[in-house]
């Protein structure tokens, strides 16, 4: 480092939340002008010290130093004020309203009491047009596609002038062009002297895009490297404190002829996304895993709702969805699920999980039908408890505790909650919707692992992802998906990234 | 702090607040108080009438609170506990030879159909159209309060007076009234209340419907994913609710008045929602939040003789600043933040909008270091 001060310094954060020590003595420099890697798995204490940068928290010892002076927020206002700016993992928009008016939220020009917002429909059309973020500014965010909405969230940051920029797994929802565009464009903002955090678990990103590294474990800093200096294998070992499996074996598959999941000429229209279905035909057997890759906002999302809930009357539908050789287009969701399908839902807070309630009420919901847990309409709930317990044990949730609120457990360990409760029941047919999304690198290996296990105990897996290397992993087949419907199909060993890319954008 | 206690510290500081009121009033607030508990606890027909009123208030608390697990708000316990006393009456001023053994049960029957149909309207039509049941419920309110004095005045009057009530229900239908009261009518209807909360909360915290109820409450999507069907759900919701509130026919009809009389109900309905607020809309909660609404409207009528500058309205008075205080939760949630060491719990001051798309949920939550 020259002799400049650092654009951003940590000198010994701590911070506990009651019994929990989140962080303990962190430290850690930034230099100007960088992009800087933050890794760890969840629960490590990245995310709570770059919220006390950020200002959402207030540290309970240590320094916070800008460019050598110290500071300290009461709220993020004080931190956007001083140049941070924070892209969250879960975005922070206001659906029903445009994305001209998120933007807007909270730095609204005004003249005269009247919002201004011709003049802010200038700065970003230039904004974008500099940094290539193309968005439809007029349309209600929540109907845009993730990665869209995503773009708004870093449009934000660059229309308040931020120096320093926090970016928390921003690359979820993109493929490799458009993640090789974000990143271009992060040099550019690099270029011109911001400085990037970037917190991630894509080891994958870290080696191509970032100059420096800073592993965080248990809520210290436990390593930290100049990106050229090191590699993947020595990152995730630092991440997880033992040798980690990056990329699982996977033996061959030998599929069972009965048909899991066979669905014909599905034509779909949801009831309020702009999406629609054309003309899906694929199965898949009983002992392979199909991997359906594609961006987010290609169809997956009406997929599976015409997949699982056939009889919605808010949508138009036509075609047929069977499993395990029934047809079942005009069954409920209740009936479905009794067959033995099991689905891990893309959205694990909205659709996986009541947040508020414990850890046993999570693990029972979907299953509080079957008989071992209910009898003539009464919950056995002691048998909930044992079962639970042995559950959350085998699938190393943490913290085991049945009584605390699932809303409270990490991403990963929420992740792991629901395929304990899917796989519970040795389903037949699984529905796996981005099952690793914001998932640490050990909770990864474990989740892949089960999936690959329950393949091979004869389950037939639909596996939708737009993690590249997950579907190129796990997949025996994968299927391509681009505005609904499937443009390509290929066969395990048969394509690289690169070829996967392109369909997945449409060439 | 435990669940409970801050419905009693909204309870205390409502009744300070309320007593303060009376104070810049002009009177002596330890006089007034002393005045409403005498007026609710001081003799057997004091403490009588004040079962008396909480008896309904039980049974719309419970309606409302059980809606509100589902998710939904039902407004309309007034229109549902209308019908339920008028069907009731209806039955027993139509059939009154009715053989005893089966009268009050005819009766009850009756009292809960009613209120099961005044709530299944409004729950289907969420459920199928979307419709808020909001809205539907207070309209429905007021098609009950005409229907029931069309009814009472045209087809079941009473000849022998010009009061707005139907004809007397036969003897055979009224049940037991308890004796050691003082002569306030409390009746069967009291034990079949706390029967009824009994129930509530097996059904809600025991049963497979009531977990289905409470998922779809918690989160509509989650509960849809995991095959339970919502609709049902909310259909069912509402006409368990109108069932609890028709249970304030047997209360007033079958262990009162004997006959339905236009505008009985000194807005238990309403009331109730406040009840259940108080009691977190757990069926324990409300029995004692039911029996202390009843006790301040008892032992408020009172105050009209007893005092100079007080009226018995203080007791609306009361309920309002108990439920301002039940409900600040920004004060509550400061102060339980507090409590947690130091700073903050979950993500404080973050610039987001009040409604995202999915809430900022703390991911990094760590887990506590435990020696391995």
């Amino acid at each position: 480092m020259t002799g400049t001060f650092p654009a951003v310094e940590l000198r010994g954060l701590s911070k506990r939340f009651g019994a929990c020590v989140a962080n303990a003595g962190v430290s850690l420099r930034v230099a100007p002008g960088t992009i800087q890697g933050i890794i760890g798995e969840n629960g490590a204490g990245k995310s709570t010290a770059m919220k006390m940068l950020y200002g959402v928290y207030r540290p309970d010892a240590g320094e916070i130093l800008l460019n050598g002076k110290p500071c300290s927020w009461s709220s993020p206002a004080d931190a956007i004020a001083a140049g941070i700016g924070m892209v969250h993992q879960h975005f922070m928009l206001a659906g029903p309203h445009t994305a001209l008016d998120n933007i807007l939220l909270g730095a609204e020009p005004t003249r005269l009491g009247l919002i201004n917002r011709t003049q802010v429909r200038q700065q970003l059309e230039q904004l974008s047009h500099q940094y290539g973020l193309n968005v439809d500014w007029d349309r209600p965010v929540e109907e845009l596609p993730v990665g869209i909405q995503q773009r708004i969230e870093i449009l934000k940051l660059l229309h308040r002038n931020a120096i320093i920029l926090i970016l928390d797994e921003p690359t979820a929802v993109l493929t490799p062009q458009e993640t090789g565009a974000l990143f271009h464009n992060l040099t550019q903002l690099r270029d011109q002297g911001k400085t990037i955090l970037l917190i991630t678990h894509k080891l994958k990103e870290v080696m191509t895009f970032t100059d420096r590294v800073t592993v965080f474990r248990a809520g210290k800093v436990t390593g930290e490297a100049q990106t050229s200096q090191t590699n993947p294998q020595e990152l995730a070992n630092l991440m997880v404190g033992r040798k980690v499996l990056l990329n699982v074996e996977v033996q061959n598959a030998k599929p069972l002829p009965e048909l899991a999941i066979d669905v014909k000429h599905l034509n779909f229209t949801g009831s309020r996304s702009r999406h629609q279905l054309l003309d899906v035909s694929f199965s898949v057997k009983r002992g392979e895993i199909v991997g359906i890759a594609g961006v987010e906002g290609n169809g997956q999302s009406e997929l599976l709702q015409a997949m699982l809930h056939p009889r919605d009357p808010n949508c138009r539908s036509s075609g047929s969805v069977a499993f395990l050789g029934h047809d079942a287009t005009n069954w409920s969701a209740r009936k479905i699920r009794q067959l033995g399908v099991a689905l891990i839902p893309e959205d694990r807070h909205n659709e996986g999980l009541l947040l508020d309630r414990p850890v046993s009420e999570n693990f029972a919901l979907g299953l509080h039908r079957d008989p071992e847990f209910n009898c003539a309409g009464i919950l056995n709930s002691r048998n909930i408890a044992t079962t639970a317990t042995r559950a959350i044990e085998e699938y190393d949730v943490r913290p085991p505790e049945l009584t605390m609120p699932a809303g409270k457990l990490s991403g990963g360990n929420q992740q792991k909650l629901i395929i304990a409760r899917e796989f519970h029941r040795n389903p037949k047919v699984v529905i796996a919707a981005q099952p690793t999304r914001g998932v640490d690198v050990g909770a990864i290996e474990f989740i892949h692992k089960r999936i690959v296990r329950a393949r091979d105990e004869g389950a037939g897996i639909l596996l939708i992802s737009a993690e590249l290397d997950e579907i190129l992993a796990l997949s025996d087949r994968i299927l391509v998906i681009f505005e609904g419907k499937i443009v390509a199909e290929f066969l395990r060993g048969n394509l690289d990234e690169t070829t996967l890319g392109l369909k997945m954008s449409g060439s | 702090m435990p669940r409970f206690l801050q419905p009693i510290l909204a309870v205390i500081a409502g009744l300070c607040l309320g007593l303060a009121v009376t104070w810049i009033a002009g009177e002596n607030p330890w006089h007034v108080f002393k005045i409403l508990c005498m007026g609710a606890l001081g003799s057997p027909y004091d403490f009588g009438m004040t079962l008396f009123y909480a008896t309904p208030l039980v049974f719309t608390g419970l309606s409302v609170a059980i809606a509100f697990h589902a998710g939904l708000f039902n407004i309309g316990a007034e229109g549902q506990l209308t019908l339920g006393a008028l069907a009731a009456a209806a039955v027993g001023a139509l059939w009154p030879q009715c053989p005893s053994i089966f009268a009050p049960l005819a009766a009850g029957f009756a009292a809960v159909f009613a209120g099961t149909l005044w709530g299944a309207i409004p729950g289907w039509l969420r459920a199928r159209r979307g419709s808020h049941e909001v809205i539907n419920t207070i309209m429905l309110n007021f098609v009950a309060a005409g229907l029931s004095s069309y009814i009472t005045l045209y087809l079941l009057k009473n000849s022998e007076t010009q009061n707005p009530e139907t004809r007397a229900i036969g003897a055979t239908y009224m049940i037991h009234q308890f004796a050691f009261f003082g002569g306030a009518p409390v009746s069967l209807a009291l034990p079949l209340a706390i029967v009824a909360a009994f129930c509530v909360w097996f059904f809600l915290a025991k049963t497979t419907w009531g977990f289905e109820l409470r998922a779809v409450g918690q989160s509509e999507s989650a509960a849809r994913a995991a095959g339970i069907s919502a609709d049902n759900v909310r259909i069912i919701a509402l006409s368990l609710a109108g069932a609890l509130a028709g249970l304030v026919g047997v209360a007033e009809v079958l262990g009162n008045a004997g006959r339905f009389k236009v505008g009985f109900s000194p807005e238990y309905g309403f009331i109730g929602i406040a009840v259940a607020l108080l009691g977190r809309n757990h069926p324990f909660g409300i029995l004692a939040a039911a029996l202390l609404f009843g006790a301040l409207h008892k032992g408020a009528t009172a105050l009209d003789l007893e005092t100079e500058h007080v009226t018995r309205d203080l007791s609306l008075i009361l309920q309002a600043l108990i439920l301002l205080s039940v409900c600040a939760e920004g004060l509550w949630s400061w102060m339980a933040k507090r409590d947690v060491s130091a700073s903050g719990g979950t993500g404080g001051a973050s610039v987001s909008a009040s409604r995202g798309i999915s809430t900022a949920r703390e991911d990094a939550r760590p887990t506590a270091k435990k020696p391995k």
